[in-house]
């Protein structure tokens, strides 16, 4: 069995699915964040087999690839420090009990 | 012109009222002494005004001033109502009346008065009272008469009602604004009805229609009835007596200058004023006559037992004001008049007499005082003069004015002359009664500190013992007719000794003399007991004192029975099921306009209503609907957004491959 591109794609939005799936429906903040992760690792797969497999003679993807991961590590602790901040004002890290924009 | 200042006189006073209260109660309320300087400044200069005036009167020919009037109301082709003065004789004894005694009033209130939290609604109220009763003796016409009579009427009210945290005083102040209209009514009715015959207010106008005879007969006479009317509610006189006592309510100095001195006069006055409709017409002579002769025994025979010292000068006043209404209507203005001159001051005295009392004994119940002489040497001899005055002792000035009644009612009218002269017999007694019972005995009311009062107080009552004393001898050479017109001057020799020439003045002393004796035998001697009197006599004092029960008639039967009972309840019948009844009847027989109403109704509310209301509605129902999707749940957010990217590409897929 030949690994083509739509190996990797599938791949990447099954990952993705799961990400959205635990951003969507965990409580823990942390487990948010980390879902998240997973969501942008997806992204990555799916970037650089489109650069692998669509112009193997550039590297924009990979490059790209890079960056996001860069950009996620400064979102995880940014992120990180947001949860922090909440614990201590509420002494909770539930979303569902994290609503002052409600109506 | 030069008699212009005469306006000044009346509307000093009202200017001290409106200083009083617009500036200095709300900017100097914590000094109230204030608010009496201004009235009694007023009222002073009021009263050298007044003795101008009477100057100037004296040197007129006729005793007459002119003073320029306004033209106040005008009318087109109709009615024009003048607002003048009517400065004559009558006027001018009015004035002094009123201002002297006024001034000796407000100066003694400042003692009488002295830390009472009302002293600023006190002294406006004074003022305006003074203000209304200066008007009323100079108006020249029946309409500012009226005017003037009933501000006098509301400042009575203001003044009886002013401690109107007592209910009872409350009371009184109603009873006397409720009893006064029932006259009052009578009074404006004659005013309508003379201005419909005669086309005028003018009082010299109506004066000289009657000498004339133009105004004559029927017209006249009830005419004059109605003015009378007016006359009775406010002098006091039966049937409509049965304010006076309990005004007494107010505060004492108070009393003094309108329920004895003053305004209690004033349908004595009135009556003086339209002199001339009475004297032609003779029913209206004769009702004068026998309501004042049976008012004087009426109220005399009340005075006679009861105990409270304000209540017996206040019968006193009903009964001299009968006097007088006698004197009026047998002997004409200058001896009614005279008599009201002289009552005015002693009687205004044996009022604030019974304040300085009040003052010291904290009590107006003469069975809790006695043997104040000791303590209270100034009020008892101002006092014993005033109550001589008034028992009617040669030379005081009440000697003079009752007998020139007595001799003129013994010439008219000779049943009522007896009435009268009874009266006389116990005007001495009940007052010496008053005297043996306070000055007299030991005292006998609750341990006090007895103390005569302060010379603000007893200033006053020496200038109006001075006046209670002399006031008769204004006329001792015929001065004080001959200025109404009336008899003739001769020597003041003649005045004071030729009356003894008659036997009729020996009556009269006589009966004063057992009058005074009786009680010196009763009250101080106890020769006889006052207890066992009282039970030999039981009914007759069981009528006495409970005043012949005119005030439970008035009570129980005319308001209660026949006005709550009968009329009102007759009338609210009628309003309700006549009236009403009548009315929906006739509106459902229209029944095109019942229809075309409704349906303009209907259009107006559904239509144009339901149109804008529907627009709010909605909106509002919107918002709360969709206001439910911003849960604040920042995963619903991210939901929704999942879910409308996949409808997006779900869609970007089925219209792509078409």
């Amino acid at each position: 069995m030949t690994i083509g591109l739509e190996h990797y794609l599938v791949l990447s939005a099954i990952l993705f699915s799961i990400g959205l799936y635990g951003a969507l429906a965990k409580h823990n903040a942390i487990v948010i964040l980390m879902s998240i992760e997973i969501m942008l690792s997806a992204v990555n797969i799916a970037l650089i087999a489109f650069s692998r497999f669509i112009v193997p003679a550039e590297l924009t993807g990979q490059i790209f690839a890079l960056f996001a991961m860069a950009v996620a590590a400064a979102e995880t602790a940014v992120g990180l420090a947001i949860i922090i901040s909440i614990y201590r004002n509420k002494e909770t890290i539930d979303a569902n009990k994290i609503d002052l924009m409600k109506w | 012109m030069q008699n212009n200042f005469v306006w000044l006189i009346f509307l000093l006073p009202f200017l001290s009222f409106l200083v009083i209260s617009l500036f200095l109660k709300p900017l100097f309320k914590d000094k109230p002494k204030l608010a009496g300087y201004v009235t009694i400044a007023a009222v002073a200069a009021s009263f050298i005004l007044s003795v101008v005036v009477l100057f100037k009167l004296l040197g007129a020919a006729d005793h007459k001033l002119i003073v320029p009037e306004i033209n106040w109301v005008i009318i087109e082709n109709g009615v024009t109502i003048h607002l003048g003065l009517m400065i004559d004789s009558l006027t001018g004894i009015m004035l002094m009346v009123v201002t002297t005694v006024s001034l000796m009033v407000q100066i003694y209130s400042q003692g009488y008065m002295k830390d009472d939290p009302g002293y600023h609604r006190y002294y406006a109220a004074m003022s305006l009272f003074t203000t209304a009763m200066l008007g009323l003796v100079m108006a020249d016409s029946l309409l500012l008469a009226f005017m003037f009579w009933e501000m006098v009427g509301l400042c009575s009210y203001l003044l009886i009602g002013f401690w109107f945290h007592k209910p009872s005083a409350a009371n009184a102040a109603k009873k006397a604004f409720i009893v006064t209209r029932i006259g009052d009514f009578g009074f404006l009715a004659a005013i309508i009805f003379l201005y419909a015959h005669t086309g005028t207010f003018d009082i010299a106008t109506l004066q000289n229609m009657a000498v004339s005879g133009m105004l004559a007969g029927s017209v006249l006479t009830w005419a004059a009835i109605g003015i009378f009317a007016g006359a009775v509610g406010k002098s006091a006189q039966f049937p409509l007596h049965v304010w006076l006592p309990d005004a007494m309510e107010g505060p004492t100095p108070v009393s003094a200058l309108i329920h004895a001195a003053t305004m209690a006069a004033a349908g004595v006055f009135l009556v003086a004023r339209t002199y001339p409709l009475f004297e032609h017409s003779a029913t209206a002579l004769h009702t004068v006559a026998i309501v004042g002769g049976f008012t004087a025994i009426f109220a005399a025979s009340i005075a006679l037992v009861q105990n409270d010292i304000k209540r017996v000068l206040a019968y006193s006043t009903i009964s001299q004001l009968g006097y007088m209404m006698l004197g009026l209507a047998t002997g004409g203005v200058a001896v009614g008049i005279f008599h009201l001159f002289n009552h005015a001051f002693f009687k205004a005295l044996l009022f604030l007499g019974a304040g300085s009392i009040n003052h010291a004994t904290q009590t107006f119940d003469m069975r809790e005082m006695g043997g104040l002489r000791k303590a209270m040497p100034k009020t008892y001899i101002t006092f014993l003069i005033a109550a001589t005055s008034l028992a009617g002792i040669w030379p005081l000035s009440g000697f003079w004015s009752k007998d020139a009644i007595l001799s003129q009612a013994l010439d008219k009218q000779p049943i009522i002359f007896v009435l009268v002269l009874i009266t006389v017999f116990m005007t001495a007694f009940y007052m010496f009664r008053v005297i043996f019972l306070t000055f007299g005995g030991t005292y006998r009311g609750k341990e006090h500190h007895l103390h005569e009062s302060f010379s603000v107080m007893t200033i006053p009552l020496m200038v109006l013992t001075v006046l209670a004393v002399g006031s008769g001898f204004f006329n001792l050479n015929g001065g004080f007719s001959s200025f109404f017109g009336a008899g003739e001057t001769h020597s003041i020799l003649e005045g004071l000794f030729g009356i003894f020439k008659e036997p009729l003045p020996w009556i009269s002393l006589l009966l004063a003399g057992s009058g005074i004796f009786l009680a010196y035998a009763i009250y101080s001697r106890k020769w006889i007991s006052a207890e066992s009197l009282g039970k030999m006599f039981k009914p007759l004092y069981q009528l006495f004192y409970h005043k012949y029960w005119v005030d439970e008639l008035y009570e129980g039967i005319i308001v209660k029975k026949i006005l709550m009972g009968g009329l009102f309840k007759a009338a609210h019948f009628f309003d309700t099921k006549v009236i009403d009844g009548g009315i929906n009847t006739f509106m459902i027989q229209k029944v095109i306009v019942k229809n075309f109403f409704a349906g303009l109704f209907a259009f107006d509310r559904k239509g144009v209503d339901g149109a804008v209301n529907g627009v709010a509605g909605t909106t509002l129902a919107a918002g709360k609907t969709i206001r439910k999707a911003q849960t604040g749940q920042l995963q619903f957010y991210g939901l929704i957004i999942g879910l409308g990217v996949i409808a997006l590409i779900v869609s970007v897929f089925i219209f792509s491959r078409v």
